[in-house]
């Protein structure tokens, strides 16, 4: 059984599109961005919508409940991790690892929930683990 | 307008190296360079067009290249779209050639990742400028092999496809490279090994995976007029299309590439369907990479590709779509990181009639070659160019 060890994770780098979104994941909640024009959310977040153009978008916090929609176990790594995206149930689909579980019981379609895990020198980064 | 037979491709060049320690990577470029002149029957002095990758040429990349060349021009164009960036850059040309902007145009690409030792595949790539999603993946550890290795999962989940029929795109890229005295990998393996080869990330083997190779090739490309002129067969591009794709603001599918849309502009402008084509090159980054662009091609339905590709139907003589002739990037070559410029070559080998004879399609007279460039599924640009003997 390949269970998720430590892995070193990188800081995300922070600009002033998103550093509202960190600051939040400092707080333990996961931001996207929902659209007032057209009502579309989207995700990674922008200050633009990219379905409608419009620059009227707002932060709305996400449930933290997902699926497994795809994900690759990386053996050829110090720390072998699971790298994935996951469905929220707000609709995107986000780049994220599978933590705190056998890796190799990983399954698309899988419930996963919302964790955060600290990064290196950064903000803590928002992962998921399955419920 | 229609770039439909206004440009002829007169010079290719292969650089026979896989392993270049003692060399730059503008002095690969240039190598290819003479050569594909040396092929055409033209100097230099001829080029009026140059065509590049931003990616490939360091330092100021064009800029830089042009001067290293010692070039005179009146048309340059270094759009970088990954691998797929020369296959872009065969349709660019028919363009800047059909509307007179040049007349004897350079494609160039080279590099050395293997000399530099670099773990293309597995190491997680740090661009050198944020890019704006970067604060969402660059904790999670994207590398290539992961990024394609999610899509050949949920191509998986979604169609049944299975790691035996991914393993038969490496097995026919394998029997053609025995034949190519340049390829950096010549044994012919079977399904077996290739499913039991170390994973390297989930489904994808090592096997699935494309060789890290030096080198590069070059390419010269004219007008009908100046084509005639010369002594080479006349092999013309008919069709191009390019498309990209892209994350569509989180609604990802990573089922279909950007072929969905360069395929049928391609074949629209060539006025030629997926059957009519004798020959194709393929992007071969990964084997699942061959296996969703000849169904978004419409070589086979969606989905069906596993089916496609199994027993044999991609080995020349033996199936009934011969592809990557010259072994491909899964045994032959990936210079740089990038397979675009190596595709097109080994199609106009075909048209030819110049391919190994063990190899050579009989009486090939139409041909394409398709490539993706960036990551599968995310983030790509998709590149279809259809070429006709004359």
């Amino acid at each position: 059984m390949a269970q998720a060890q430590q892995r070193k994770i990188t800081a995300p780098p922070v600009n002033p599109e998103t550093q509202h979104f960190w600051d939040a994941a400092a707080q333990g909640k996961l931001l996207i961005k929902k659209c007032t024009a057209c009502g579309e959310v989207h995700f990674y977040p922008r200050n633009h919508c990219p379905f409608c153009f419009s620059d009227q978008t707002e932060w709305v916090e996400a449930s933290g409940n997902a699926t497994v929609y795809t994900y690759s176990v990386m053996r050829r790594a110090p720390v072998p991790y699971a790298i994935a995206y996951v469905e929220l149930a707000e609709g995107p689909r986000i780049m994220t690892n599978i933590v705190d579980c056998d890796l190799d019981g990983i399954k698309i379609g899988q419930a996963v929930r919302l964790v955060f895990k600290p990064s290196e020198g950064g903000a803590p980064v928002p992962m998921f683990t399955p419920v | 307008m229609s770039i439909k037979g206004k440009a002829y491709i007169v010079g290719i060049y292969e650089h026979p190296t896989r392993l270049a320690t003692d060399k730059t990577v503008p002095q690969l470029h240039a190598e290819c360079a003479k050569g594909a002149l040396e092929d055409a029957g033209l100097t230099k002095n001829d080029i009026d067009g140059y065509f590049c990758a931003a990616g490939d040429t360091p330092g100021l990349g064009a800029l830089s290249m042009i001067d290293y060349l010692g070039l005179k021009l009146r048309h340059v164009d270094s759009t970088d779209t990954g691998g797929s960036s020369y296959l872009l850059q065969v349709g660019h040309v028919a363009e800047a050639i059909a509307a007179g902007k040049c007349s004897v145009a350079l494609i160039t690409l080279a590099g050395r990742p293997r000399a530099e030792g670099m773990a293309t595949g597995t190491a997680p790539r740090m661009p050198g400028v944020p890019m704006p999603e970067s604060g969402f993946e660059l904790p999670y550890a994207p590398a290539t092999a992961n990024m394609y290795a999610m899509c050949a999962m949920r191509h998986m989940y979604q169609y049944g496809t299975t790691s035996e029929q991914l393993a038969w795109v490496k097995v026919a890229a394998s029997h053609h490279a025995q034949h190519n005295p340049h390829a950096m990998l010549r044994d012919v393996v079977t399904v077996e090994e290739v499913v039991n080869s170390p994973m390297i990330a989930d489904p994808l083997h090592r096997l699935d995976c494309c060789v890290i190779s030096d080198g590069g090739s070059a390419m010269i490309m004219t007008t009908p007029e100046i084509a005639r002129s010369l002594k080479r067969p006349l092999v013309k591009v008919i069709g191009a299309g390019e498309a990209p794709k892209h994350q569509m603001g989180g609604k990802i599918d990573l089922t279909y590439s950007g072929a969905v849309w360069s395929g049928p502009a391609a074949f629209a402008e060539a006025g030629v369907k997926p059957a009519d084509i004798k020959y194709a090159s393929i992007y071969d980054s990964f084997t699942i990479t061959v296996v969703m662009q000849l169904e978004d091609l419409g070589f086979c339905e969606k989905g069906q590709g596993g089916r496609f590709v199994s027993d044999g139907n991609l080995i020349s003589g033996v199936g009934k779509l011969p592809f990557n002739t010259d072994g491909g990037g899964l045994c032959n070559n990936h210079p740089s990181n990038r397979g675009g410029l190596t595709k097109v070559l080994e199609a106009v080998r075909q048209l030819r009639g110049e391919a190994h004879p063990a190899v050579q399609v009989k009486n090939c007279d139409l041909a394409l070659a398709h490539g993706t460039g960036g990551s599968l599924g995310t983030r790509h640009n998709a590149a279809t160019v259809i070429m006709e003997r004359e």
